[in-house]
């Protein structure tokens, strides 16, 4: 360390003589956010899908049901309906609406709205549209599947689902409530005002969107009249800075008040900091480690296991995920329903040796795609170094987000390592893509995790996991999670690593940040400037 | 170019003269030949695009999309349709003047290029202007003084310019200038306070304030701008010294200079008016070349420093498959790049009577 | 002894062609030799060899042996240019990185030349429709942002180290194919070709036997110029994840490893930056000196 101090205090030596820089600030109530925003396609609620496009979404639009973003952990709580109640055969579940809340047109929010905005999700049939689809809901169907009676909107399902699962669906951003009126006025053709909602917004959220601008920044402009409270940040400016450095800077030099993207390396950098503060949250992103069954090497029992002993866990916490990431074995993130907390695996090398010889198993080559992220690529290279131990060779080609994608759709990465999201907050969302596969066929082109791993779920489990989401009792519920996960880990060759910890770094003046824990996507409008 | 004393004046007229017909042809046959050149361009390009292995369907419908809703986006898209076709009708709606949507920022591409290619432009002229400023008096003193001190720095500079990667110069800058002495703005084109105050017109941040009399906006943006703009100027001032350096050996070895000098002409006089005058046609030729590789060239540049110009624009849309926008990319800078041959093929014709 | 050869090769009156050739040689020896800088960078391409060669048996440590644990470290008497994000001894990795980049340069400076000679001096040759078709190709690639085109041609093909390599390549030739075309025009219609055709040889023949070699020299001083160029591309390459994979240590991809940590730990960021930037100041360097040998004409300025 002597060499770096040396050379920073000789170089803050001269700028001190030479300019002092003046440290600036942001206004009060506009609140400055730096993050990684180039994902954003769409801020359409029936297209928007992106981890940055539902950051957005979140806070334009209202939705019937939602979180709490001072209490994340209470659960879901009634928003724009008031109440539920779900019929005597489970089939039907029936809101009330809240009266006297307005769209930021100043229209009256309605039931009808609130139909329309899930009748047109189902329709346009987007990507997340399969969040609603869920429950039988078709294009042809779900104009009588959903129908609004005054100020009741009432959804009839296909299956008895738990209610849970339910609400917890509706909160996720397909169920945002849009305004019809106004997006009817711009529609094009029959797109449903899509065009238009693609880049406007047209919600009851506590702020509208004033601009944006593909890869560079989104603004937002308050709504003074929100029905909870206009709140304190007047403007909202999320500018795209791809750099982990770059957002420190710019933290450190005050011009912004927030970076959400900081490197470990960087927030142990800003530590000494006494104007910054980290905010860790844990959200619902898994890391995991997918062996596709297709490999011959990788199709014996006894390699997956051996794998599962091979990986660095404690090390890798340690340093180059240090602080971001957590050793987490399950498919559930923490925070989620019937997340199970159990971790049994170990670096082990000895073991796993002792596993693959017993096995026959004393050489072997298998290739990784890995997406171009540092902490992908050095995860993949400590496994290289860990498997080269027991005589097994990891060759790694680095690839961008799209191409590795393209090839584990086609059921091409012999070993997968990469994030996987919750796209709601039901704990279906992630049993339902890592614990079933309904048809292991090539050509059934299958969205689900199991399926691009080529991994022929047991019957047995394909069943449990369907039935977890039609348990009315939740204490049932969460044990049916439970069990599921204890036999997953046992058996499944994806192989969950760690949980996304999520740095928030932001002045220390900034109080009520959130980036929506595991649960949820970011708040704005409870962020106050002290 | 050797010879041809003070010829460069009645050169003008020649545009003019008997020879205008035979300018105007020639200049036509070029034109002809150049609109070839793009189109060839787009046909390279579209093949690449489609050859490679990015889906551009899965950036619209998404990851989880079942196969329906991908087969119905993959027809949406026209890309069940024969090739040649998807290119008959790209060119179709080019000439038209319809570059499609982006399926990677969701917009129009060419509301897209109306953004990013500005910023380019702002850039590479700064870079280009610093290299000219620089380099043509720093080129026409080392030759001026061959082998003296400033012949010797010019020599270095320009060596080093040659032999530096500019994406590490670019991040050491970064550090050192911005990181650790705060002496100029950071990443991206402007603070973000001042992000959008200033309206657009020309969509150069340097001229929109200063028309619209914004001057914090201007000091802001002229802040971002200068550390990305003398790197780049630093490799067009390495170019044009040692471009400029030897068209002036190259004059002052000539007959003419000798002649003057023997008249007594001061020897400022020799070097300025008669000599210096007579290297404005290949300098301008120069110039203009390096102007176009800095607007082709500043991509790792603009990554280094989150500028949002064309060439980040196209990197990343190549690399998500996303070929309307590339496609829309290569039409500007091949076209920049065929104009600014154009131009310097027409200053050759109109400033040097022995070529045409 | 020394002085006998000396005057030998620089004999006024060579009794044979071998004592004419290798008295050019000498002279072309001497004119290099006389250049200080040039001589310079031909011992640091040397020494850049050695390395190199040597790469296993000079280097401290294992290139990819890594240590969670001791990450990041500063420049020290055990690591004397630091250790990487993996734990990795920085200057282990350059020594061997100096492979890569002696097998990028050198492959590329040779395939692009040899595609360009054989299209330029064809199109020259030939002249005619084919020289038209040859040429407006060869201008579209020209017109085409290099690095992009590399990138396009990297997407396409994968990444990896040989997919750089053709791609820098593909995307290098039409610079030599116009100076080949230039070239032969210029000797098309010299005498000897005529003589040549009149003693019966064939178009192939003239062109292997006689053009090419007289593009050659011309080409040499050319590629010798380009080298730092294709340093710094294929670094380029590197820098955005499409050259070589990890955990090969290829200097590009190095500093791009490097970039997360630019405020803390800067060598890591710094070290190979410095390497290309040395090795591609000697290439330069070298093309100079080249140039007064093998192009008196451009030398003189």
């Amino acid at each position: 360390m002597t060499q770096r101090f040396t050379l920073r205090a000789i170089l803050l030596a001269s700028a001190l003589a030479v300019a002092p820089a003046a440290m600036a600030e942001t206004p009060a109530d506009v609140l400055v956010v730096a993050a990684q925003i180039d994902d954003i396609i769409s801020l359409d609620p029936a297209q928007a899908f992106e981890f940055s496009g539902i950051d957005v979404t979140n806070n334009l639009y209202d939705r019937l049901v939602d979180f709490d973003p001072m209490d994340l952990k209470a659960g879901i709580k009634p928003s724009l309906a008031e109440s539920w109640e779900v019929s005597e055969d489970g089939k039907t579940i029936t809101l009330t609406m809240r009266e006297g809340v307005k769209f930021q047109s100043g229209n009256p929010v309605r039931a009808e709205d609130a139909a329309w905005s899930l009748q047109r999700a189902v329709k346009l049939n987007l990507s997340p549209a399969f969040i609603l689809n869920q429950f039988g809901f078709t294009p042809e169907n779900v104009d009588q599947m959903i129908t609004a009676d005054g100020n009741k909107l009432v959804l009839k399902l296909d299956q008895p689902y738990a209610q849970s699962f339910v609400l917890n669906c509706l909160a996720a951003s397909v169920g945002s409530v849009i305004d019809k009126e106004t997006a009817m006025q711009h529609a094009e053709g029959d797109d449903f005002g899509h065009a238009w909602l693609n880049t406007n917004s047209a919600g009851s959220g506590p702020y509208s969107l004033a601009g944006w601008r593909p890869n560079e920044q989104v603004q937002f402009a308050v709504n003074e009249g929100y029905w909870q409270g206009a709140p304190a940040m007047k403007r909202v400016i999320v500018r795209h800075v791809q750099e982990s450095s770059a957002q420190r800077l710019l933290l450190e030099q005050g011009d912004i008040d927030v970076a959400r993207n900081l490197s470990p390396t960087d927030v142990d950098g800003i530590s000494g900091n006494d104007k910054l503060a980290v905010q860790d949250e844990l959200r619902g992103h898994i890391l995991y480690m997918g062996l596709s069954q297709k490999d011959p090497l990788l199709q014996k029992p006894e390699v997956v296991e051996a794998m599962k002993y091979l990986v660095d866990y404690q090390g890798m916490e340690g340093s180059f995920l240090k602080g971001q990431w957590k050793i987490h074995q399950n498919f559930l993130p923490e925070g989620y329903l019937g997340a199970s907390e159990d971790n049994p695996w170990t670096y082990d090398v000895a073991k796993a040796k002792q596993i693959l010889t017993d096995a026959g198993v004393t050489s072997g080559t298998v290739k990784t795609m890995v997406r171009d992220i540092p902490e992908y690529l050095n995860v993949a290279q400590a496994l290289q170094a860990s498997m080269a131990e027991v005589g097994l060779t990891l060759e790694i080609q680095q690839m961008t987000g799209a191409q590795v994608l393209d090839a584990y759709r086609a059921r091409q990465v012999p070993i997968f390592i990469g994030e996987w999201g919750p796209d709601y907050s039901d704990p279906n969302t992630n049993a339902s893509t890592f614990a079933i596969n309904p048809n292991n066929a090539d050509d059934a082109k299958l969205s689900q995790l199991a399926w691009r791993n080529s991994w022929a779920v047991p019957e047995d489990m394909n069943k449990a996991t369907i039935a977890a989401t039609l348990e009315g009792d939740t204490d049932k519920r969460v044990q049916m999670y439970l069990d599921l996960q204890q036999e997953y880990r046992e058996i499944a060759p994806i192989i969950p690593l760690f949980q996304k910890v999520q740095q928030s770094v932001m002045q220390k003046n900034i109080q009520h940040w959130t980036a929506g824990g595991s649960v949820s996507n970011v708040f704005y409008r409870q962020v106050t400037k002290g | 170019m050797s010879g041809g004393n003070g010829t460069t004046g009645t050169g003008g007229r020649a545009l003019f003269g008997p020879r205008f017909g035979r300018n105007l042809r020639a200049i036509g046959g070029v034109l002809l030949s150049l609109g070839l050149t793009l189109l060839g361009l787009l046909l390279i390009t579209f093949i690449i695009g489609r050859i490679m292995p990015i889906d551009p369907v899965l950036k619209v419908v998404g990851d989880r999309a079942t196969q329906a809703q991908y087969d119905a986006a993959y027809q949406a898209m026209g890309l069940d349709r024969p090739l040649w076709e998807q290119f008959l009708r790209y060119i179709t709606d080019v000439v038209q003047g319809n570059f499609g949507r982006s399926i990677s920022t969701g917009h129009p591409v060419a509301e897209d290029l109306k953004r990013v290619f500005p910023a380019t432009v702002e850039l590479a002229t700064l870079g280009t202007l610093i290299g000219v400023l620089v380099g043509v008096p720093l080129g026409v003193i080392a030759a001026a003084r061959r082998g003296g001190w400033i012949d010797q720095i010019a020599r270095v500079v320009a060596l080093v310019g040659y032999s530096v990667p500019i994406f590490w110069l670019g991040l050491m800058g970064l550090l050192l200038f911005y990181g650790i002495l705060g002496w100029v703005g950071g990443p991206g084109r402007q603070g973000i306070i001042y992000d959008g105050m200033v309206p657009t017109v020309t969509g150069m941040i340097l001229i929109d304030s200063l028309l619209a009399g914004d001057w914090g906006a201007f000091r802001d943006a002229f802040s971002h701008i200068i550390l990305p703009a003398s790197l780049l100027g630093y490799f067009s001032l390495a170019y044009i010294s040692r471009m400029t350096r030897s068209f002036m050996l190259e004059q002052l070895s000539a007959e003419y200079i000798i002649t003057a000098r023997v008249k007594g002409m001061t020897e400022r006089r020799v070097i300025w008016r008669h000599a210096f005058r007579n290297i404005m046609v290949p300098l301008i030729t120069v110039i203009a070349l390096s102007f176009a590789s800095l607007l082709e060239g500043s991509v790792l540049t603009e990554i280094v420093f989150s500028w949002p110009g064309l060439g980040q624009y196209i990197t990343k849309a190549l690399l998500a498959g996303d070929m309307n926008a590339v496609l829309g990319g290569t039409v500007v800078i091949g076209t920049c790049f065929i104009l600014l041959n154009l131009l310097s093929d027409i200053l050759y014709r109109v400033l040097d009577p022995r070529s045409g | 002894m020394t002085i006998t050869t000396r005057e030998w090769l620089l004999s006024d009156a060579p009794q044979t062609r071998r004592q004419a050739r290798l008295g050019a040689l000498y002279q072309g020896w001497l004119t290099f030799r006389a250049n200080k800088l040039a001589l310079v960078g031909l011992v640091i391409l040397i020494l850049l060899v050695l390395i190199a060669i040597f790469a296993p048996w000079i280097s401290p440590k294992s290139p990819f042996a890594q240590n969670l644990g001791g990450r990041l470290q500063p420049p020290s008497a055990e690591h004397w240019l630091g250790t990487d994000a993996l734990g990795r001894d920085i200057l282990s990795r350059l020594i061997h990185g100096s492979r890569i980049t002696l097998f990028i340069v050198g492959t590329v400076a040779l395939v692009a030349p040899v595609i360009g000679l054989f299209i330029g001096t064809l199109s020259g040759f030939l002249g005619g429709w084919v020289d038209q078709v040859l040429m407006r190709i060869t201008d579209i690639f020209l017109a085409f942002p290099k690095l992009i085109l590399a990138l396009a041609f990297v997407a396409a093909l994968g990444p990896g180290i040989g997919n750089a390599v053709l791609a820098l390549a593909l995307t290098s030739w039409p610079a030599y194919a116009r100076l080949a075309r230039a070239e032969t025009l210029s000797i098309r219609k010299a005498d000897y070709i005529a003589a040549a055709r009149l003693q019966g040889a064939g178009p192939m023949r003239l062109l292997v036997g006689h053009v090419w070699p007289l593009c050659v020299s011309s080409l040499i001083v050319r590629v010798a110029l380009d080298m730092a160029g294709i340093i710094l591309s294929a670094a380029g390459l590197g820098f955005l994840g499409l050259g070589a994979q990890p955990p090969m240590p290829e200097w590009g991809a190095m500093i791009s490893d490097g970039r997360a940590f630019i405020m803390d730990f800067w060598w890591v960021a710094a070290m190979p930056g410095l390497a290309i930037f040395v090795v591609s100041l000697a290439f330069n360097l070298l093309g100079d000196g080249l140039r007064d040998v093998l192009d008196p004409k451009g030398a003189k300025e």
